[in-house]
């Protein structure tokens, strides 16, 4: 299966590697997937308290070239948006941008995971309740 | 200068020798006559040609010719050994011996035995992908009818001590049939030797034409026969009805003599360069050989790179065509069953890369898969998640991991 102009690139050159120091309180850090299913992704965001736009993000993934890609598109769509904004982000957006095949829906359903799991987490370290995923994946 | 991408998948097929193509071509054009025409040149020509093939191939295993049997490849014969010993011998018994890591086209065979009333016993190998002689003298029974072996194994390149096999079921008076689609034409095989009542092999493992492959089916000590899977004109002494591709079968024939005269130069050849590349590959912190490294085939290496996905890793290295076990590359999800049965973890089997060196293979080539592999590895830990953990000192298996 050939892969779309889109993934090959963020594939060869990924958006905003790296890591964030999960210790501060303004710092959300989503770790989703697992290792025996051949997917993870840390996904994590650098929010500013005063204004609540989320002003760094960054990732590590470990899984095939439409998991990376999936990730890398996330940080790049997540940097300058508000939390909310960050949460209308839909798995078939990431979808469409990409051209991935059916096969590789899970990639972007493992992405937009990360995106709430960061979320929440930055949520709970400042003594906010989680946001219930709305969606139901298969 | 090199030309890319390189293919170092010659486990899954090879390239067709030119010698081979070149034995080949006469009879599509010109010598087309059917081999079992008996009233004609044309078909006498084809039936020469094909007798001829049946020679050669004789005699790259240590056969009489009148004991192979063309079938359309290593899947149909491995089909017919198994199905039509089970019908043969249904008074005999019914149990069928063979390994959790044998090929699909034996697996699933023995799988629709099952539904039809046969006993199988699959049983597991050691981590290194060996099955002990032991073992399968501990499983055979009194209703046991066949043992199924394959010879060396497709991912891993592992040869199982088929020798030590075919003798126990000699002693035993079981029939052995061995899958030595990866075998025939890479190392000696030599059916009388080992013991061997019944092997599947096929032409384009060793540089020959798709679609045609051979099963041997031995005539004396004792004399074995399978009940034909196919209807029809009664071909191939009754057990594969169908009109010989002979075009195919020449150029089957001419891929064995080539591998007879050439196999130990090449095999010696193909060794170096198989060790060297894997020797650089596993200087790589964190990389596994999978499977015994002593006994196994020259040409192939199954390595895991922990921490890095196959797939990815493939996408990395787009110029060097191989396989990996990752789950990704099948539509399954599931990783290569072959090396869950080492007891490896998922993990470990989603970084696997397989490498399959093959007779136009050249160092210029392993010198660039070698530089090639080992900064994609580099890169791709650098963005996992994983690797990082690991250098953190982080056990893996401590982390609640979610699933989906």
């Amino acid at each position: 299966m050939a892969y779309s102009d889109k993934v090959v690139d963020h594939y060869t050159n990924p958006r905003n590697i790296g890591t964030l120091d999960k210790s501060k309180t303004n710092v959300g850090t989503g770790l989703v997937g697992a290792p025996e299913c051949g997917d993870v992704m840390r996904l994590q965001i650098e929010v500013n308290h005063e204004t609540g736009i989320i002003e760094d993000a960054k990732f590590k993934t470990f899984g095939c070239g439409s998991a990376i890609a999936s990730s890398s598109l996330a940080t790049e769509w997540l940097k300058g948006k508000s939390i909310d904004e960050a949460l209308s982000i839909d798995n078939m957006e990431i979808v469409e941008e990409l051209a991935l095949p059916p096969v590789k829906i899970h990639c972007s359903v493992l992405a937009e995971d990360a995106i709430r799991s960061a979320i929440n987490d930055y949520r709970a370290k400042n003594g906010l309740e989680p946001i219930e995923s709305e969606k139901t994946h298969f | 200068m090199l030309k890319l991408p390189i293919y170092l998948d010659n486990n899954a097929t090879t390239q067709v020798d030119p010698r081979v193509f070149e034995a080949m071509t006469p009879y599509f054009l010109e010598a087309y006559g059917n081999a079992a025409s008996k009233s004609h040149p044309f078909g006498w020509k084809s039936e020469e040609a094909v007798d001829y093939a049946r020679e050669q191939i004789a005699a790259l295993i240590g056969s009489s010719e009148k004991e192979i049997i063309f079938t359309s490849g290593a899947t149909e014969s491995n089909n017919l050994a198994i199905k039509g010993v089970f019908e043969m011998y249904a008074s005999k018994g019914n149990h069928i011996i063979t390994l959790s890591t044998e090929h699909k086209a034996v697996l699933d065979t023995c799988k629709h035995l099952e539904k039809m009333g046969a006993e199988i016993t699959y049983l597991s190998v050691a981590e290194d992908g060996l099955i002990s002689v032991d073992a399968i003298a501990a499983a055979i029974k009194p209703n046991t009818i066949l043992v199924t072996v394959m010879y060396g194994n497709n991912e891993l390149g592992v040869l199982q001590p088929i020798r030590e096999i075919g003798a126990l079921c000699k002693e035993r008076g079981v029939l052995f049939h061995t899958d030595a689609t990866q075998a025939v034409g890479k190392i000696p095989v030599d059916v009388l030797a080992d013991h061997i009542d019944l092997m599947s092999f096929t032409a384009h493992k060793m540089y020959g034409p798709k679609g045609v492959g051979a099963l041997y089916v031995r005539r004396k000590n004792p004399r074995v026969k399978v009940t034909a899977q196919m209807d029809g004109g009664g071909h191939e002494r009754g057990m594969r009805s169908g009109t010989l591709n002979v075009p195919g079968i020449v150029g089957f024939g001419k891929a064995c003599e080539i591998a007879r005269l050439e196999m130990a130069e090449e095999s010696a050849r193909l060794m170096v360069m198989r060790d060297r590349l894997e020797t650089e590959l596993l200087k790589l912190e964190e990389s596994y050989l999978n499977g015994n490294k002593e006994h196994r085939l020259p040409h192939t290496s199954n390595i895991s790179f922990k921490y890095v996905e196959g797939e990815g890793l493939m996408m990395g290295i787009k110029d060097v065509a191989v396989s990996s076990g990752s789950a990704c590359t099948s539509a399954s999800l599931e990783p290569s069953y072959v090396l869950k049965s080492l007891g490896l973890d998922d993990e470990l089997a989603h970084s696997s890369l397989r490498f399959g060196l093959g007779r136009f293979t050249t160092d210029a080539e392993i010198d660039y898969t070698i530089k090639l592999v080992s900064e994609a590895v580099n890169k791709l830990r650098d963005m996992s998640p994983l690797w990082e953990m690991f250098k953190e000192g982080i056990d893996l298996k401590s982390i609640e991991w979610s699933e989906h």
